[in-house]
């Protein structure tokens, strides 16, 4: 106990010796996490992939279905995102906490504009009756390999939302503790993780987009 | 409660020799291995019993000479299953070449077989005595697995796919038929025997029947004409469709640049989802017969469309080792 | 540290705080750890429950006493809770949480909230399997086949799949709450090869569960999705593989049977060398073992599909990888054998399940050779053999190892000595009761009765009776520890801090431990299991 007997920061919870443990111990926590979560997605993937190569030209036909523009819009409020959520883990551990806040604040707008596309892009495919499970309907040829492509993209951008939801939360969570000033350089890592958690969000869609918008198009 | 029961199935085909030699050898060698083990146990046990209160084992704390000993040894034995099993594994594979070809569809929950002449029968299978058959299976719903255990072999029975399984039998009688992959409420009765009759009992037993039996390719024909498959797939080059004469076996390049061999599965694909595999040069034209052609009427399709392309006896006596080529292909087709 | 034998006055984790809401909000890893053997116990005795069922109705060949819906509901419940609820939890949620930060010399494990959230999750599952269970139950086999599960039952298959998905997290959380403690929780001179053999399990087993849980979370989610709104990622009739759902499942699964062994290996180490009073033989093997058998575990799985039609060449791969997972096992039982020799050796219950352990996990072993012989699993797959190989290792291996752990730790969990002679007379009807009900079905297995069959021909009848004897027996046996367990709990023996004479950082602080484990930082001096340098302390017999 003689460690951290000097300085007792008021966040070190009592069964840790010292602040350093209580990191490193959470960092690799996360880290270790982010690893279920990549094997999580891994299996979406492998299913993806294995259909790919059964179905060619239908996942062709498919990915035609997508808008591309909103989609690569997407892609970029994702990125801009993770800069504002690095530049908020910046500020934290150089306890700019009013940079902190807003960097916070802009990462929840972007997210929440993500969303919001998504949204959009779901509703048109709604519209265009190409939910397998609700409302499929295709006259190609290639209808059966189609509806397994958009199966799969909903099955995977679902996913990817749901944990973009689960960030939003978070975020929320964060952006009221950081408004009361609570993050300083010594206790910042519970920024630092959740900016883990968003980079990996932000990661599964940079691999979402090419293999589902981009590839097989002209 | 019958108290004749058996310690040890019945051994009614080639495969079951060798299934169970690997057996014995297996039990013999854990036999060894769990005597050796419980030996080493009880002796260490009572020898080094503990005497006082307050005594404590020796030093010893490990040995890499020991370790590598046995590390070794398992790995030698293993790599011995390994080879031995792998050979076995692939005769059961690989039908011999003069197998001749039934055809079972699994439904939950029973077994329907078609015999080469056409002859039907549901959870029973009569076969001759000295000749391997080979079995070609597709379920018609959930997986299902046919299981001789005489024979020592089963395979899955999966919807969408072909799959086969082959015995030659060696004894008379008649055994168990089962169903080894669970399919539902009545799993456990989806099943029946295997009647193994001698070569001359078993022609006298198709005959006895044969009044309702009609060959698998001139019931095929049938269907082709009544479907009126023949308006794109005619005998030349020039139809709609690509001709369907002289094509079993070979290799065609698809539109999406990949090339497949045709095959019972490529046909029947081709029957049911023909647009998924088009032929380079053709247009997806054709019809989906999902869900309307059963898969007794695939199989006779198939069967009538391979009697198009030079028989494989024929194609034997021009080329035996091309042939056996193809059929060890066919056999390792199956797949993911 | 000599003063903290047995002074009852002194403060304990369990007599810290009273109350219920003291234990269902606690963060304290020992009464988490107590609060789930409360919940694994209750989930064994219905598995069990249903067991005795599967077995009654398989005394005469039948199928008389219930309909086959019913019987394929009654063993795909006993194979659901057994596997998720019980054998998966049971060693690492119950011994593990309470004993690693133990052994380890830390105040708790790192993550408490976790572990509490992981507890309730596990709950939230629980309740909704049992909720699935009371509206129809689901028939499809543990092993939710495709297109079986997805397109033809009309049972609870969503909402068993979703039980199924929750208690993953749970594990989830408890494996990363584990790898964390380990990793930077250690007290001072633990180094990574000073660390019990039982530390090094749970380690390796957090890792498996860490990789392979979610590949099984995200295959239940689209079975979820075929079965509710039938968008037939694995119909084949809609393009679907079903034997993808294999591919998935068992990249899942197989790892799963080493998530349920390799815990047993752990508690085993210990129980060897407590009661030897020596170092394990070759414990730098020991530790490799289990680390290889972690790593062979994941690139096993295709052994479950030698006769789905997979290409014989993918099927030779997984076969001789399947082999080699013989090698760190054998070396493990080799070792355990070599740690006798020249012991110190007692019989004590937890012993007499340590040995046991030894011969059955033996068969069990080499049985699995058996199966990834391809040329005999063409026979053997899908009969009563499978189903003895691996009541072998579950139950002769996890069971055993669990039961033996739980005795040995009882001291120390509970502050009291159990009834040592209904302890033996109890592992012994376990030991007896077990054999007679497996091994007949290795027989029966071989003659080609496939498992998961509610009638058979009746030629088979003579060892399902002996079965369904031996289950008697066995049922008897797991009855007696619930029963005197608990009785001890109240009117046992007090227990001194190191009733073995055990060397381990667990024994060197007092039975009950303290809230926070130590009243003193521990500093570790010594390799694991040093007999030769163990801690002077007064010991009470």
């Amino acid at each position: 106990m003689s460690a951290s007997a000097e300085a007792h920061s008021p966040e070190l919870q009592h069964h840790f010796d010292s602040m350093e443990q209580q990191r490193s111990a959470s960092t690799l926590g996360m880290w270790a996490f982010v690893a279920q979560e990549l094997m999580f997605f891994g299996g979406l993937f492998t299913a993806y992939l294995v259909y790919r190569y059964l179905y060619p030209i239908g996942f062709e036909l498919g990915s035609a279905q997508l808008d591309i523009k909103l989609g690569g819009f997407n892609t970029a409020v994702l990125l801009a995102s993770s800069f504002t959520m690095a530049m908020a883990v910046w500020a934290a551990q150089t306890g700019k906490k009013k940079v902190l806040l807003w960097m916070l604040i802009a990462t929840l707008a972007l997210g929440a504009v993500f969303l919001g596309v998504k949204y959009v892009e779901y509703s048109a495919k709604i519209e265009h009756h190409l939910v397998p499970g609700y409302n499929f309907e295709s006259d190609s040829p290639y209808a059966g390999q189609i509806k397994m492509f958009m199966a799969l993209y909903f099955a995977m951008t679902g996913m990817h939302a749901l944990h973009m939801v689960v960030g939003f939360g978070l975020l929320l969570f964060y952006i009221y503790h950081a408004a009361k000033g609570r993050y300083t350089p010594e206790y910042s890592h519970p920024i630092e993780l959740f900016g883990l958690y968003w980079h990996f969000v932000d990661i599964v869609w940079i691999f979402l987009f090419p293999l589902l918008y981009l590839l097989g198009r002209a | 409660m019958p108290l004749d029961f058996p310690l040890f199935p019945e051994a009614a085909s080639t495969m079951a020799g060798q299934v169970d030699a690997i057996y014995l050898f297996l039990v013999a060698l854990s036999a060894f291995f769990s005597i050796l083990i419980a030996g080493a146990v009880v002796y260490c046990a009572v020898r080094y019993r503990r005497r006082s209160d307050d005594e404590i084992g020796s030093n010893l704390h490990g040995s890499l000479l020991l370790e590598i000993v046995w590390s070794a040894i398992p790995l030698a034995i293993v790599l011995v299953l390994f080879f031995w099993g792998a050979k076995v594994f692939f005769a059961q594979s690989r039908p011999p070449a003069d197998a001749i070809e039934y055809t079972a569809i699994g439904k939950q929950w029973m077994w329907k077989f078609q015999h080469p002449d056409g002859q039907r029968e549901i959870n029973t299978l009569h076969v001759p005595k000295g000749q391997p058959i080979v079995i070609k299976a597709i379920s018609q719903d959930v997986i299902h697995s046919l299981y001789f255990p005489a024979f020592r072999v089963k395979k899955d029975v999966i919807p969408g796919r072909y799959t086969t399984v082959w015995f030659e039998a060696t004894k008379t009688g008649s055994f168990h038929l089962f169903c080894a992959e669970f399919c539902g409420a009545e799993h456990s009765l989806m099943g029946g025997q295997v009647v193994v009759l001698e070569p001359e009992d078993y022609e006298r037993w198709l005959a006895g029947g044969a009044a309702t039996a009609q060959a698998p390719e001139e019931a095929g024909r049938q269907l082709f004409d009544q479907l009126a498959c023949g308006t794109c797939h005619g005998e030349g080059d020039g139809g709609r469709g690509p001709s369907l004469h002289d094509i079993y076996g070979e290799e065609v390049r698809l539109v999406d640049g990949r090339t497949v061999t045709i095959d019972d599965q490529y046909l029947r694909e081709s029957i049911l989802t023909p647009a998924e595999k088009i032929v380079d040069g053709y247009s997806p034209l054709m019809p989906t017969y999902q869900g309307q052609i059963s898969e007794e009427n695939v199989f006779k399709l198939i069967t009538y469309i391979k009697s198009l392309s030079p028989s494989p006896e024929d194609a034997a006596e021009a080329n035996p080792a091309e042939n056996a080529a193809s059929a060890a292909d066919e056999a390792t087709e199956e797949t993911l | 540290m000599s003063t903290l034998i047995t002074d009852s006055s002194r403060s304990n984790y369990l007599n810290a705080a009273y109350g219920i809401k003291s234990w269902l909000l606690t963060k304290d890893h020992k009464r988490i750890a107590l609060l789930y053997l409360v919940a694994v116990s209750i989930f064994f005795s219905v598995g069990g429950l249903f067991a005795a069922l599967i077995r009654l109705e398989l005394l005469t060949p039948e199928g008389d006493m219930v309909q086959p819906d019913i019987y394929n509901r009654l063993f795909t419940m006993h194979g659901v809770i057994m596997i998720f609820f019980f054998l998966i939890p049971a060693i690492p949620a119950v011994l593990g949480n309470f004993i690693l930060p133990l052994m380890v010399g830390a105040k708790d494990l790192a993550f408490p909230r976790i572990n509490l959230a992981s507890f309730y999750v596990y709950v939230v599952a629980g309740i909704l399997g049992v909720w699935a269970l009371i509206n129809g139950g689901v028939d499809t086999g543990w092993t939710f086949y495709t297109p079986y599960s997805s397109m033809y039952s009309n049972t609870q298959v969503t909402l068993v799949a979703m039980a199924g998905f929750i208690a993953g997290f749970s594990s989830i959380m408890t494996a990363v709450n584990f790898i964390v403690t380990v990793h930077r929780m250690r007290a001072p001179g633990l180094t990574w090869f000073r660390m019990p053999l039982m530390v090094w399990a749970l380690y390796a087993t957090s890792i498996i569960i860490m990789l392979a849980t979610p590949v099984l979370a995200i295959t239940l989610v689209m079975l979820m999705l075929d079965h509710s709104l039938h968008i037939g990622i694995f119909d084949p009739a809609q393009g679907g593989d079903p034997v993808l759902f294999q591919h998935l499942f068992w990249f899942y699964s197989h790892p799963a049977v080493y998530i349920m062994i390799l815990p047993a290996m752990g508690v085993i180490s210990e129980l060897v060398a407590a009661f030897s009073r020596k170092k394990v033989f070759g414990y730098t093997f020991v530790v490799y073992s289990s680390l290889s058998i972690a790593f062979l575990g994941f690139l096993v799985w295709g052994h479950h599909l030698f006769v789905s039609g997979q290409s014989v060449y993918a099927g030779a791969v997984f076969s001789i990888l399947s082999m080699l997972v013989a090698i760190p096992s054998a070396v493990k039982v080799f070792n355990w054998t070599a740690t006798l020799f020249q012991g110190s050796v007692s019989y004590q219950t937890p012993m007499l399940y340590a040995l046991g352990f030894i011969g059955l996990f033996t068969i069990g072993g080499l049985t699995g050779v058996f199966l990834a012989t391809m040329g005999l699993d063409t026979h053997v797959h899908d009969t009563y053999f499978v189903v003895a190989h691996f009541h072998y290792v579950m139950v002769g291996g996890t069971i055993m190892g669990y039961l033996g752990g739980l005795h040995y730790w009882w001291p120390k969990i509970s502050g009291k000595l159990y009834p040592e002679f209904w302890a033996k007379i109890s592992a012994l009807l376990v030991f007896v009761g077990f054999n007679l009900t497996f091994f007949p079905q290795f027989i029966v297995g071989y003659l080609g009765m496939p498992r998961r069959y509610h009638a058979y021909p009746p030629e088979f009848q003579v060892f399902n009776v002996l079965s369904t004897a031996g289950a008697s027996v066995l049922g008897l046996g797991y009855l007696l520890p619930i029963i005197y367990l608990t009785w001890s709990m109240r009117y046992g023996k007090k227990a001194p801090a190191n009733p073995w004479g055990a060397v381990g950082l667990e024994w060197e602080t007092a039975s009950p431990p303290p809230t926070f484990n130590f009243d003193d930082d521990p500093v570790v001096e010594h390799e694991a299991y040093d007999y030769h340098h163990r801690p002077e302390e007064p010991r009470v017999a």
